[in-house]
């Protein structure tokens, strides 16, 4: 048993740790020890390098990483405390771009020990100029996680405007971005300097802020997806790199797994997953014209809590806007209340509802809702119409019939909870303006729909009342109403 | 005809509530909390003085929800529950608004009256059968209460128990309810009689209701007939073969129940006799008959609008025809908040000033005379109310990729066995290191994807957070790299350590704060 021997062992088991952790996660048995599995992959493989590395370097160094490590793992734990789950995918495209940022040094940090060296270097000759295209690619990946991760955290915490930017002829600037990345790979191959070292994390710098700076808001639960993959795909080319085969089986895990997961996010929202990969395929959504304004019907929170209180089956179909209005508390508690009353209460949550994959059940789980009647898209979608009451709770687009009825529509044949099917349809809104994909919403024009105009928290929380003093009242004939009048 | 008319050059802000003068009406078109919408609506309300009175709504109640008591006739825009009389129209002002209950299509000469004053009136009666109007229906929402008032008026007279019991003093069966027509009286009344416990059963030519009545605790008897299937919301008249079934039927129940309510109506037309003198006198004495279409002639043959007829063996029949207003309070509730919504409708900009449009159908249907020009008949509308015909079924779902080109199985595997020797040459033809990368690289991908390949859609983000602070592992980049002799390495370095280790301890704590809220209910 060498330390080399060690050092690969500790990297298997780790890798194996790493699959089961993913594996773990998804399902809600067996998540949390999933979570243990990381951990504790991580735990081994960290101080497998640390030990193997000790060997060599200085006590000073082994003091930096010790510092730098518990620094980062203070800044870390502060932050994973206290953050909103409401800003849960500003955080996790804030964490993409560190990945994406450590990639670019550590391609840095190989070009200045290899090729800024000459021929002193420790990489075999016939290798060399294989180094030289995998610093490039290292750096090319890394910061292109790295600006497009930061752009979307921007655009998530609403400090940039998250309308997609449309710079002419994009497409183009995006293709002629890549051949100029394979040139100066070929160009640096031959000869590698600094200036390319330069250029080429300028270009990638430039490219991944273009990349999502023209993907829309309302499509950022695929972004960042696509960046988690991303950030895998920087680790498994820095693994290259090095020459390491954890780096590798790590990074090529978790960048196909997230390769999958904005697939999957892709088929819900019926796009193509290479225009998505090659970014801003949000662009056509320019807002339907022709489209008449008719009349909708408002209702009010106690005409909405009578009609809760005498419903049979109500489903609450929740949005972005409610982790806006942080509304999450106040629905829980009307779902506690409504089931009490015998109601059967259940959620549908569509796939790319909120600004992450999965916001909405991370929100609604924070707020204690049992996660065994929140269901997906298609577990509900058949149930509607059996349902008397449907609450859209801040969502739009993911609930807009023009996905299924209007081809001409900018989301035309995205899949979307046909909520119109059941008797009822209450929309909590705040204006009548139209979604982030900027698609008016015939929903709302809809015979059975009524808007309930309001901070979606507020008007919650109205009806919560309304309720109490319905309870108290005895409860109406409401539910005769609702069948009797067709 | 333009999008927007301003129905008056003078805008009217003034809205009159007056005192029916219709015997035995008990009902008010507006009550103290309506009025309070109205002024949400943008309008000043006048109340003539005792106009609620008789639903229970004193002049006090009115002045507190901020109406002012007086002259109500000359206001912009007068609220009413039935058709005003000669003398009624004369007391309207010229170029006021009607809105009222007024039967335009059997009453064409009132339309003239009402044109000649130079008023706009608004039928409530006229409103389109959609779902989007229904929350201006009144004609709905009074036969709601009407089909519960008629259970009460048939109870009060039937001499018996509704509910089946078995007491020390013997057994008492349930009372056999029939409701004939299972429109929204008809719903009402079945959910009313089921309610008191007796035995429901419920006649319609349209076979959708069933599961309607089904739901309010009835039992629908179906007419063995060939089907047919409404298209506008309200039933029509039926065809011979169906009323001989139907005849039929109805002598067989006659003689079986106790009560029967009927509540056939056709719009436009007498009501349909449903039951002869041959039906009703061979039902049991002490049965009552509520005939709720008696304004209409009756669905019974024998029928007296109005009045209580009691048949030689013994059979009450009801014609009463203000079985709403036997309900004033909440009848008028109703009605003044149908009235409320139509107002609303044609308030858009909630200032008080109504504008008709024209090109909106609900508006266009209610608006019986314009401006002293008669508009009735409206224009033919494609109502939408009714049970969708079940013809082709409309795919549900999308259909998949039609328009991007299906790849065909031998494009498929021309295209992985292009990409497998893609892999192999380069494999193949690469130095001896880079190939075990790459064949570690390639299984890993692999592995990530059947990984993962069943994520419960709930798990999404806990996954993706778990995955970056897995792929944080890039750390172990930055910890072979540091202290190596090269100062600017071990900076970038440092750095690099740094920001990986916020990303591995935030993802992982986050996750484990965000499963910790998963539960089971």
């Amino acid at each position: 048993m060498t330390s080399m021997t060690v050092s690969r062992a500790a990297d298997l088991v780790a890798a194996l740790l790493f699959i089961l952790s993913l594996a773990g996660l998804s399902q809600h048995r067996t998540s949390r020890a999933g979570v243990v599995y990381g951990i504790a992959g991580m735990a081994l493989a960290l101080s497998a390098t640390v030990v193997a590395a000790a060997d060599s370097i200085s006590g000073g160094a082994i003091a930096a990483i010790l510092l730098a490590t518990a620094a980062g793992a203070v800044a870390g734990l502060w932050r994973a405390r206290r953050v909103e789950m409401t800003q849960m995918p500003e955080l996790i495209a804030v964490l993409h771009s560190f990945v994406g940022l450590a990639a670019v040094l550590v391609g840095w940090n190989s070009y200045l020990e290899v090729e800024a060296n000459g021929d002193r270097t420790h990489v075999a000759a016939e290798l060399l100029r294989i180094h030289h295209a995998e610093v490039f690619i290292g750096i090319f990946i890394g910061a292109v996680t790295f600006t497009g991760s930061l752009v979307a955290y921007l655009k998530l915490s609403g400090r940039i405007k998250s309308r997609p930017l449309v710079l002419p002829g994009k497409n183009a600037l995006n293709l002629g971005a890549l051949a100029a990345f394979v040139a100066l790979t070929v160009w640096f191959t031959v000869s590698p300097n600094l200036p390319l070292m330069i250029a080429v994390t300028a270009l990638a710098l430039a490219l991944g802020w273009h990349l999502v700076a023209s993907i829309g808001g309302g499509d950022m639960p695929v972004v960042v997806s696509m960046l988690n993959s991303y950030s895998g795909w920087a680790a498994a080319a820095a693994g290259f790199l090095l020459d390491n085969n954890l780096l590798i089986v790590t990074g090529a895990l978790v960048g196909s797994s997230g390769a999958y997961l904005s697939y999957i996010m892709c088929k819900a929202m019926n796009r193509s997953f290479l225009s998505v990969i090659a970014g801003g395929f949000g662009i056509e959504a320019a807002p339907a014209g022709g489209e008449e304004q008719r009349g909708h019907r408002e209702t009010r929170a106690e005409e909405a809590a009578a009609l809760l209180a005498g419903a049979r089956s109500v489903v609450i179909t929740p949005g972005y806007g409610m982790a806006v209005a942080q509304a999450q508390h106040p629905v829980a508690e009307l779902t506690r209340r409504l089931r009490e009353r015998g109601v059967e209460v259940r959620f549908g949550v569509h796939p790319v509802a909120g600004r992450l994959p999965g916001h909405m059940n991370v929100l609604l789980a924070e707020a204690k809702v049992p996660y065994d009647i929140v269901l997906e898209m298609d577990e509900i979608n058949d149930d509607f119409a059996d349902t008397s009451v449907v609450l859209v709770i801040g969502a739009n687009d993911t609930v807009n019939p023009a996905a299924m009825d209007d081809p001409a529509s900018p989301i035309a044949g995205m899949p979307v909870l046909r909520v119109w099917e059941a008797d009822q349809v209450i929309v909590f809104k705040r204006s009548m303006a139209s979604g982030y994909a900027g698609v008016q919403n015939p929903l709302f024009f809809r015979e059975n729909s009524s808007m309930l105009f309001g901070d979606a928290r507020q008007s919650v929380e109205e009806i919560l009342h309304a309720l109490d003093a319905h309870a108290a009242s005895g409860p109406a004939s409401t539910a005769r109403q609702t069948t009797g009048a067709h | 005809m333009s999008a927007q008319h301003p129905a008056h050059p003078h805008p009217p802000r003034r809205i009159g509530v007056v005192t029916e003068s219709t015997p035995g009406e008990t009902r008010v078109a507006a009550t103290p909390a309506t009025v309070r919408l109205l002024h949400g609506l943008g309008y000043e309300t006048v109340v003539e003085s005792g106009a609620g009175a008789a639903a229970g709504y004193g002049d006090e109640a009115y002045a507190q929800a901020g109406a002012s008591i007086g002259e109500a006739w000359n206001a912009d825009v007068v609220l009413k529950i039935n058709a005003p009389s000669t003398e009624e129209i004369g007391r309207l002002r010229s170029g006021a608004t009607l809105v009222s209950l007024i039967s335009p299509a059997q009453r064409p000469e009132l339309l003239e009256e009402l044109a000649a004053r130079g008023v706009t009136v608004l039928a409530l009666d006229a409103v389109p059968r959609i779902s989007r109007a229904q929350s201006m229906d009144v004609l709905s929402s009074m036969a709601n209460i009407a089909g519960y008032r008629a259970v009460i008026e048939a109870a009060h007279v039937f001499g018996r128990f509704f509910t089946g019991q078995v007491t020390a003093a013997g057994k008492v069966p349930p009372a056999k309810v029939l409701v004939a027509g299972a429109g929204v009286a008809g719903l009402a009344a079945i959910g009313a009689a089921s309610s008191l416990g007796a035995v429901v059963r419920a006649t319609d030519p349209r076979p959708e209701v069933a599961d309607q009545v089904k739901s309010l605790g009835g039992e629908y008897l179906a007419v063995n007939t060939a089907h047919e299937t409404s298209t506008d919301g309200y039933a029509r008249e039926t065809t011979a073969d169906y009323d001989r079934a139907a005849a039929e039927l109805y002598h067989e129940q006659a003689r079986e129940v106790d009560i029967v309510i009927t509540t056939a109506l056709i719009p436009g037309r007498p009501a349909p006799r449903l039951l002869t003198a041959a039906d009703v006198a061979a039902m049991k004495p002490g049965s009552v008959i509520v005939d709720m279409a008696a304004a209409q002639g009756g669905n019974v043959e024998g029928t007296i609008a109005g009045r209580t007829v009691v048949t030689d063996n013994g059979v009450t029949v009801l014609g009463y025809t203000d079985l709403a207003s036997r309900l004033p309070d909440q009848a008028s509730q109703m009605f003044g908040t149908n009235v409320v919504n139509l107002l609303a409708l044609i308030t858009p900009g909630k200032d008080g000033r109504p504008a008709l449009d024209f090109d909106d159908v609900v508006q266009r249907a209610v608006t019986v005379v314009r401006s002293g020009e008669v508009t009735w008949p409206p224009p033919p509308v494609a109502v939408s109310a009714a049970p969708q015909d079940a013809g082709p079924e409309e795919p549900t779902t999308a259909p998949p990729d039609t328009d991007r080109p299906r790849i065909t199985p031998a494009a498929r595997y021309g295209l992985i066995g292009l990409g497998m020797l893609a892999t192999f040459l380069l494999v193949a033809f690469a130095p001896a290191q880079l190939a075990e990368n790459f064949t570690v690289f390639a299984l890993a991908v692999v592995i990530g994807y059947y990984v993962i390949g069943k994520v419960h859609h709930a798990l999404h983000t806990p996954l993706m957070s778990v995955t970056n602070a897995i792929s944080g592992i890039v750390v172990i980049g930055a910890l072979v790299q540091i202290g190596h002799g090269n100062r600017l390495v071990t900076v970038l370095s440092f750095v690099a350590i740094l920001l990986t280790s916020v990303n591995i301890f935030g993802g992982f704590a986050v996750t484990r704060r965000m499963l910790s809220m998963f539960s089971k209910g």
